[in-house]
């Protein structure tokens, strides 16, 4: 058995049988995989084509306001709805929330796929960290855009319709709902660069002016990299939004500081531009993070930032990378032993 | 044969107060190998530049079968079929060498790249085909990055003819190249001109290989295009003597 079967059986059981075993953990574990959905779909552009992004948490907060605006606006009026602040409680039959949800869901992710091909045609125009820069001010600014929208509650935000099944079932099922995602983004993006794509995004991180010069239509790769990603992103915090109950701009829609970067450290720490380096970074990161919330309260985000800073200065190829090139034969890589390595054979 | 696959007319270009190509004209027959020669910072690169759609040129034209292509950016023009190797050489530097030439075929309309392509298959024999072509198929699997100098200069070479262009512009070949290995790659040359087709237009400061190679040679000096012509003529001409073969 391959170490990979090894991990995935790992996982999957982890997957299946963790909230079993923890109850009490099961938003805990719930967490973590949405952490490995937002370092891995962090990776397609930031990791495999050199473009690190700090804006996508815009998609997280988008995703999951237009799945509120259509959760509530499909049976009540949005605008009367937020201007209660929460006074008015709306009932919602089981299929008026199911299906309000799945539906809020989808078009969470839809309209975050349209709103970063839009955006990709300015930001991708960026190079290094300009365009680090560029995507964080976009978040930055839907940020505040929000916070100025008063149909959709403004800064007080939105209270979400309850789940209709009993409290106990509640962590499970949005559980459910983050691990299934986070399977599926893993799988897509294991697909899209096992074919010709990801050897374009490669190439764009190498050198970019000789993929263009090559023919490959270098933004057309990009976009759509970024496209899932916002998919995911925008249908994970549509999730999000719903588990945390309530959903407002600065903390839980467009949490910059925190997810924001995370996701970012997360997918260093673990090593970018590879398929496991995120997922293994995400769960080593919220290992760290909850030991340090837990047992090192008020030092938490000063043991944090330590560990980015390591990982930064002292190991920056991750832990994923840091294994490559300790076992390269492992990862399929062929090293030249012959000392000689200008002597080819032409 | 008396097609013109690319003509250039007239084309001038300054950098600010640098005129680097003034009033230039010349002609690549389809199936040629052409030369281009002159001395360091005559003009050469930015005619290539300038030919590709690296930057827009400030007055000429430019045609490629015909059509003009002047105001078309570099992507566009490539997947026209028009490709450039740089001078210094460009390879994707921590891919191995099958995925620096998976990645290299063609992006023409109806060519066999689309964006979710298997990696195996015809793809695959296609770019170890090519690298046997130009004697890397041993290095293989190594990160291009690790190769020497010559060795990615012979891997660039391999990934343009991965992509079946129609003209293939060279930009000194063979600078950098071990002098032993320099035969081996004009006979590589010549053979993707007469058994692939491609046509071939060369930056070149090695008098022996252009003057094998080319059928057409045209020389600039100092940004103007000095004379053109067969390369026994150009060897005799006083003006090419002088501005560059060792007047001084």
């Amino acid at each position: 058995m391959t170490n990979e079967k090894i991990l995935y059986l790992g996982l999957g059981i982890f997957g299946i049988v963790g909230p079993m075993l923890f109850p009490n953990y099961t938003l805990q574990i719930a967490m973590l995989w949405i952490m490995v959905l937002m370092a891995s779909t962090w990776d397609i552009t930031g990791g495999q084509m050199g473009y690190n992004s700090l804006g996508n948490i815009t998609f997280f907060g988008v995703g999951m306001y237009v799945c509120a605006a259509i959760q509530v606006s499909m049976f009540y009026d949005l605008a009367e709805y937020t201007a209660s602040y929460g006074a008015i409680k709306p009932v919602f039959t089981e299929s008026q929330y199911f299906i309000g949800l799945i539906l809020g869901i989808v078009a969470g992710g839809v309209v975050c796929v349209g709103l970063s091909l839009l955006l990709g045609l300015a930001v991708f125009g960026l190079r290094g960290p300009y365009f680090a820069i560029g995507t964080l001010g976009v978040a930055v600014a839907m940020r505040e855009i929000v916070t100025t929208m008063d149909t959709v509650g403004g800064g007080a935000g939105i209270s979400m319709p309850f789940l209709p099944l009993p409290i106990e079932y509640r962590s499970l099922f949005f559980y459910v709902l983050c691990f299934l995602l986070a399977v599926a983004a893993h799988f897509t993006i294991r697909w899209m660069f096992s074919t010709q794509f990801g050897l374009a995004a490669n190439a764009i991180r190498d050198d970019e002016d000789k993929a263009e010069a090559m023919g490959i239509p270098t933004l057309r790769y990009k976009q759509f990299g970024w496209a899932v990603a916002a998919f995911y992103m925008g249908c994970i915090g549509a999730v999000f939004g719903n588990m945390s109950g309530y959903i407002e701009p600065q903390n839980i829609a467009f949490p910059l500081p925190t997810f924001g970067i995370f996701m970012v450290a997360m997918a260093l720490l673990g090593g970018k531009g590879t398929l496991w380096g995120p997922v293994i970074g995400a769960i080593a990161f919220h290992i760290v993070k909850e030991t340090t919330w837990t047992y090192l309260l008020d030092w938490q985000y000063i043991v944090l930032g330590l560990v980015l800073i390591v990982n930064i200065v002292y190991f920056q190829q991750g832990i994923m990378g840091w294994l490559k090139s300790m076992y390269p034969e492992k990862f399929g890589i062929v090293v030249d032993k012959s000392t000689n390595v200008s002597k080819g054979d032409a | 044969m008396s097609e013109n696959i690319i003509e250039v007319n007239n084309v001038s270009k300054a950098f600010g107060g640098v005129k680097a190509n003034v009033d230039i004209s010349m002609v690549v027959e389809r199936g040629s190998i052409t030369g281009i020669i002159g001395p360091n910072g005559c003009g050469k690169s930015t005619l290539f530049n300038s030919i590709v759609g690296y930057h827009p040129i400030d007055s000429g034209s430019i045609l490629f079968e015909g059509n003009e292509i002047s105001h078309l950016v570099v992507g566009d023009i490539a997947r026209l079929g028009m490709l450039r190797t740089f001078q210094q050489t460009r390879i994707y530097g921590e891919m191995d060498c099958v995925d620096n030439m998976q990645i290299s075929v063609s992006h023409r309309p109806g060519s066999q790249a689309t964006m979710f392509a298997s990696r195996r298959g015809e793809i695959r024999e296609r770019a170890e085909q090519l690298l046997e072509f130009v004697g890397l198929y041993s290095k293989r699997n190594l990160i291009s990055g690790d190769l020497s100098f010559g060795q990615q200069k012979l891997l660039e070479f391999a990934m343009a003819l991965m992509n079946e262009p129609k003209v293939l512009l060279l930009d000194e070949p063979t600078a950098g190249i071990n002098p032993t290995l320099i035969n081996g790659l004009i006979d590589r040359l010549r053979r993707a001109n007469e058994e692939l087709g491609i046509t071939l237009c060369v930056i070149e400061h090695n008098m022996r290989v252009i003057m094998n190679l080319a059928s057409d040679i045209y020389c600039l000096s100092n940004g103007k295009m000095l004379a053109s012509g067969k390369p026994e003529d150009l060897q005799n001409d006083p003006r090419v003597i002088d501005a560059y073969l060792g007047g001084h």
